[in-house]
């Protein structure tokens, strides 16, 4: 008789979680408004495609030449929200619940991103960030640290993106 | 895989994060009305479909966002350069020496 396993022993090699949800905006400026936005936000916008800028707990990720991502803990959502002037043109939209974070952490995790970027992962650098597209679905992949990525999909194909990372994640530690 | 290289995000990354957008430095009439029905055809239908070089359009669109041109060649597919929207179309020959 096959017995079957239907309990495998936790990943070793990378852990999957859903992050909870914080605070998260998307900013649309002109780039030569930049410094007066980073004047009423307090947080510096980066000038260039990738990069970050941190300053206390919110993060400003420049997704575009005139795009931001700006993440905050929910208790400052309010105070980002009035933050900027009416007199400066900008586009400011809170995007808090479209989409579903996931955490990624372990030795093998640019094994586990290889499943669905088709982008060299491994030549970003930590601190940077990217939008770029996970198995045909549009993310954003931003290096925390050498072995840790956050993943960011829109919420209704976060369903199809974690089965596939919690299935790359088992087929890993097997040693598939 | 195809590489293309962003003149935005200045690397160059998979075609997957990319979409054609058609040709290139296709400018719309200044004065519709003016035109003549066949014109106004050839403005929106007619394209060069070229043998080779070919100046065409395409959108970083699962990344910046941002749309760009390129100059491709349609027989064996490889990118002569990407250059960004609004800038002058570059005369291919001219660099080709240039660079020799």
């Amino acid at each position: 008789m096959t017995a079957q396993i239907h309990s495998f022993p936790p990943s070793p090699a990378i852990t999957v979680e859903t992050l909870p949800l914080a605070a998260r905006f998307s900013l649309r400026l002109r780039p030569e408004h930049r410094e007066e936005a980073k004047a009423a936000l307090g947080l510096p916008l980066p000038d260039r495609i990738g990069r970050t800028a941190t300053e206390g707990a919110r993060r400003a990720l420049c997704l575009g030449p005139d795009e931001w991502q700006i993440d905050a803990p929910e208790a400052e959502a309010d105070a980002i929200r009035r933050a900027l002037p009416r007199g400066l043109a900008h586009a400011l939209v809170e995007v808090t619940d479209r989409e579903v974070t996931f955490r990624l952490q372990g030795p093998a995790v640019l094994d586990l991103l290889a499943v669905g970027i088709a982008r060299d992962v491994s030549r970003m650098e930590v601190g940077r960030g990217t939008r770029t597209v996970f198995d045909g679905v549009q993310a954003v992949l931003v290096r925390e640290a050498e072995d840790r990525f956050t993943l960011a999909v829109w919420r209704s194909f976060s369903p199809h993106v974690e089965e596939l990372l919690q299935r790359g994640a088992r087929e890993i530690a097997l040693g598939l | 895989m195809l590489l293309i290289h962003c003149p935005y995000c200045d690397e160059t990354l998979p075609e997957p994060e990319f979409t054609y957008a058609g040709e290139a430095h296709v400018a719309r009439p200044a004065d519709p009305m003016a035109l003549s029905d066949e014109e106004w055809r050839d403005f929106l239908f007619v394209r060069s479909n070229p043998r080779g070089t070919h100046y065409e359009r395409w959108r970083h669109i699962n990344g910046c966002g941002r749309f760009f041109n390129a100059i491709r060649d349609t027989v064996t597919d490889k990118f002569a350069m990407t250059y960004r929207a609004g800038e002058p179309r570059p005369n291919l020959d001219a660099l080709k020496e240039a660079a020799e």
